[in-house]
């Protein structure tokens, strides 16, 4: 009997699996009487640590159960989509706020009323929060990227990114200047600042501060003069494609560059290794400011979640509370969202000169069409600065390509 | 590369003996056996009890069918004496029909739909998200301080306005001033006499019906309607759209009608679809969208031919290379072979991606161990050049899959006898015409299914051209997606996960579809034309 019990017991297994599996196809759970569930955050690693103890005292003192799923950052958005509308998905995600057009163009997320609450918090993030007028997220963080200075190679703050050139060149150091790319991608998000300084933002910024999504600006005489720059900048080998983010950051850690245009998340391994830096703002390359990308980090609550209420309960008056933000801002290191942690965090000399950048920033558009943008954009930058063809016309090529893809 | 590993000749595993002969006669089956085999049915029964339970609370009727049918069939098959075939086949059957079966069948469904970005869910879920969502606040409007009261099952909210005002409403009754109330410290009205004030695991209890609540704040629906977020808090809301359900049309606050267009999304006049849109079946509007898009069909061409070329040369490289050092290790004679071996087995023991990461580096054109140190720092762009990135690919390729072709023909050589040769060379042949009239042909009939599998394969090779060259360098003047190295199953990726433009499973689905066919065509040709080469012999 020994073969059949193994099957039988193998038939267990099937069973019980067939019943997960089929019981996930089918819909939540319908309205309980009373409450008995819990509420599911799908959060990083890093962030895991800190909700804990949060979670801990909202279920001590609101009596739901907050269950923490940790998940890798750059899964959560994909699985959520994928997962929410079968009614499986969590009720919270953390998520970066340019996700927003995609959960919403796929419904789902809820708008989340922040009410008078919305003025504590940065005017930025809580723009880059909304999408077609409403607010969806509770914004934790914000950050973007500045210009670090190696203060023993280049002594002054270089008004003009042609002086910021001239005195990398002055300085004898290796590279004048350093900033992170991919071979195949470049990086947008890095070189964006240089090009808005040409007045070329991606999409026409509208009267309200939203962008338009309908409007694709980056084809305008200013996105054309910075592909012509990116040519030059190509040819003089002050970009070069081949020089990663990795790459980057060890050359400049190794004293090999005066500049380095990059973001807070490398400020551990620059001071570890006892760099004499500055944080300065970002010169300009076309005349006007040059404003980086905003990224605003906040939670987000589910469309299909059944516990709503005590979802807003728990991000509205525990995960946006000053304690909360604070603590958030110290494993990240990224500044806080809310205004009193905020001012509490510029305590940091770092955190509040990358927060001076951040503010002539705009946030990084969140429209679905942006998806779109991302490929083509950093394919070309990288054609243009290996010198693969005119810039001008590559760089029509590329809106060309753009536009035809949010037209559909 | 690589593995259909228990195919090859030295992983063979040996056939186990007929379970028949080693089992006593049914007769004699223990009472023990018997136990056991309650005891499990029992469990199977009892989780199965607890699905049913669960899928008919949710009204899933035909999963419910589904486990029910199975159940049924489970107990049927093992209660019943005999049917010995089928208790041994039962198992693995199921896990036939959810792991492949329905897997396949679903992947094949999903072709037929417009499944991907903004057409994510039901056409239910679509509504209601779309009505959620086109409740704005007021701008500007108070935040009203509410209790939540409860009278007869019906809720009702106790208003305290910013004046202090105090005022009681229902979703039927809209807002009316009272002067009958209790008051907590905060000035906030907690309580009216007759209504059951909610606490905070009441209002838990109820949230939807709670978040969903809407009180007008006067007779005139335009005025707008209080709602709450939290059960605490309350804002003016004014819904920009109102669904009707007997004509399933939205309409705005201009008067603008959206209509279900058809195409899975409600859609007015002038072409505005509101978002989000909802899965329908579409037919094979996704292959011939696949054939007819200019931006689909160009790269479609170009790649198919390129995975062609990559399978065919990935396995003719690794084959030849593979064969070659099973030969000069087949030497009977030959010191430290087993030293050799093992360096050899290594780049087969590492996962895939993680080499192609690694190559990824190694291949930099200023930084990479392979410019800098074997080339003395010229810069050759083995990424970035169209024709270099495809060689570049094939020779990472090529790294990781001859140690499997060296197993397979080292196993091989070593099972065809050594007589043939001594007989051969007794006849006066040569050792290059022993081998391509004797050993080889012998060769080939073991190996030609492995090469057949190793093709198909590396057509599907996901993970060597995403991790190294992720498909690039793009042509960008062609303004399309696909890559100089994408082949097939990297180009369905691109179009399912949207890296460019949007997510659509419907068309991924489509191509994994037309690539199966493709694998499915090249295979069944060559083993045809492997089992005339094995009649040859």
């Amino acid at each position: 009997m020994k073969v059949t019990s193994r099957s039988l017991m193998m038939t267990g297994a099937m069973a019980a699996a067939t019943a997960i599996v089929l019981s996930g196809c089918a819909a939540a759970e319908p309205e309980a009487p009373m409450f008995e569930g819990s509420l599911t955050v799908w959060v990083d690693a890093d962030r895991a640590g800190v909700l804990e103890d949060i979670a801990a005292q909202f279920e001590e003192e609101r009596g739901v159960t907050v269950e923490l799923v940790t998940k890798d950052f750059g899964a959560i958005r994909d699985d959520f989509i994928t997962q929410a509308p079968t009614g499986n998905g969590p009720d919270i995600i953390v998520g970066a706020h340019d996700w927003l057009g995609k959960l919403v163009q796929n419904g789902v997320v809820a708008p989340l009323e922040l009410g008078d609450k919305a003025s504590e918090f940065q005017e930025v993030a809580i723009t880059a929060m909304s999408y077609e007028g409403q607010n969806y997220g509770l914004p934790y963080s914000v950050e973007n990227i500045a210009m670090l200075r190696n203060v023993d190679l280049a002594a002054d703050v270089p008004a003009t990114f042609d002086d910021l050139i001239a005195a990398g060149e002055a300085s004898g150091a290796e590279y004048p200047f350093l900033v992170g790319l991919d071979p195949a991608a470049a990086d947008p998000y890095h070189l964006y600042p240089l090009q808005a300084s040409f007045g070329a933002p991606v999409f026409e910024i509208t009267a309200d501060g939203t962008y338009d999504p309908t409007a694709l600006a980056l084809g305008n005489e200013g996105g054309e003069a910075f592909a012509i720059q990116l040519a030059e900048w190509g040819a003089a080998g002050i970009l070069n494609t081949n020089i990663s983010g990795d790459i980057a950051r060890e050359e400049f850690v190794a004293g090999k560059s005066p500049f380095f245009l990059t973001g807070p998340w490398n400020l551990p391994a620059i001071q570890e290794a006892g760099i004499n830096y500055s944080i300065d703002p970002i010169p300009s390359a076309g005349g006007e400011t040059a404003s980086p990308f905003v990224g605003v980090q906040g939670f987000f609550i589910s469309s299909r979640s059944e516990n709503t209420l005590a979802a807003n309960e728990f991000l509205v008056n525990y995960i946006g509370t000053e304690a909360v933000q604070t603590a958030l801002y110290e494993v990240g290191g990224r500044a806080p969202a809310l205004l009193t942690a905020f001012e509490a965090a510029k305590s940091n000399a770092d955190v509040a000169a990358f927060g001076e950048v951040g503010a002539n920033g705009n946030p990084m558009p969140n429209v679905p069409a942006m998806d779109v943008v991302w490929s083509d954009w950093g394919s070309t930058e990288v054609a243009i600065i290996n010198g693969q063809g005119d810039p001008v016309e590559l760089w029509r090529a590329m809106v060309e390509s753009i536009q035809s893809k949010i037209d559909g | 590369m690589s593995h259909p590993s228990p195919a090859s000749p030295l992983a063979a595993p040996t056939p186990p003996a007929p379970a028949g002969s080693l089992k006593p006669p049914r007769s004699s089956s223990s009472t023990r056996g018997i136990l056991i085999k309650i005891a499990l049915l029992s469990i199977i029964d009892a989780i199965a009890v607890f699905g049913l339970f669960m899928l008919f609370l949710q009204e899933s009727w035909i999963p419910f069918a589904i486990v029910l049918a199975v159940t049924v069939l489970v107990n049927w098959i093992y209660l019943t004496p005999g049917w010995l075939p089928a208790k041994y086949l039962t198992p693995g059957l199921l896990f036939l029909a959810v792991f492949q079966i329905f897997v396949v069948v679903y992947s094949g469904y999903i072709a037929f739909t417009n499944y991907g970005d903004g057409r994510n869910g039901t056409k239910d879920d679509a509504i209601s998200t779309i009505l959620l969502t086109a409740q704005e606040r007021v701008p500007d409007s108070p935040t009203y301080r509410v209790t939540v009261l409860e009278q007869f099952g019906e809720y009702f909210f106790l208003v305290t306005d910013p004046e202090g005002e105090v005022s009681l409403g229902s979703a039927d009754s809209p807002l009316e001033r009272i002067t009958d109330f209790g008051t907590d410290s905060t000035g906030r009205a907690d309580s009216v006499p007759g209504f059951t004030t909610l606490g905070f695991a009441d209002l838990l209890g109820n949230q939807r019906a709670i978040t969903d609540l809407a009180v007008q704040v006067s007779d005139d629906p335009n005025d707008g309607a209080l709602r709450t977020p939290d059960g605490s808090n309350a804002y003016l809301y004014l819904s920009s759209l109102s669904y009707d359900a007997a004509t399933d049309t939205f309409v705005d606050r201009q008067g603008a009608v959206y209509r279900d267009g058809g195409d899975g999304a409600f859609v007015n006049d002038s072409g505005r679809e509101l978002i989000p849109g909802w899965t329908i079946t579409v037919g094979f509007d996704n292959f011939i969208k696949a054939f007819t898009t200019e931006n689909i069909r160009g790269p479609l061409i170009s790649v198919t031919i390129w995975t062609f070329a990559f399978a065919i040369l990935s396995v003719a490289t690794t084959f030849a290379l593979g064969l070659f050092l099973a030969i000069v290790f087949n030497k009977p004679n030959m010191r430290g072979k087993k030293a050799y071996r093992l360096i050899m087995i290594l780049p087969y023991a590492f996962p895939g991606f993680l080499s192609g990461l690694v190559w990824l580096g190694l291949f930099n054109e200023d930084f990479g161990y392979i410019n800098q140190v074997l080339f003395g720092g010229a810069a050759i762009p083995w990424l970035n050049d169209p024709w270099l990135a495809k060689f570049s690919v094939l020779l990472v390729n090529l790294w990781l899959g001859f140690p499997y072709m060296f197993l397979i023909c080292t196993g091989a050589l070593q099972s065809i006898p050594e007589e043939l040769t001594e007989a051969a060379t007794v006849d006066g042949a040569q050792p290059w015409a022993v081998f391509r009239l004797i050993k080889f042909p012998l060769l080939l009939v073991s190996v030609a299914p492995l090469l057949i599998s190793s093709f198909a394969f590396n057509f599907n090779n996901f993970n060597i051209i995403y991790m190294l060259t992720g498909g690039g360098p793009r042509d960008v003047s062609a303004g399309v997606d696909a890559g100089a190295t994408d082949i097939l199953i990297t180009l369905v990726y691109k179009v399912a996960f949207g890296e460019g433009t949007g997510r659509d499973y419907g068309l991924a689905s489509a191509f994994a579809i037309l690539i199966f066919f493709i694998v499915a065509t090249v295979s069944i040709i060559s083993f045809r034309q492997t089992k005339a080469l094995e009649e040859l012999n």
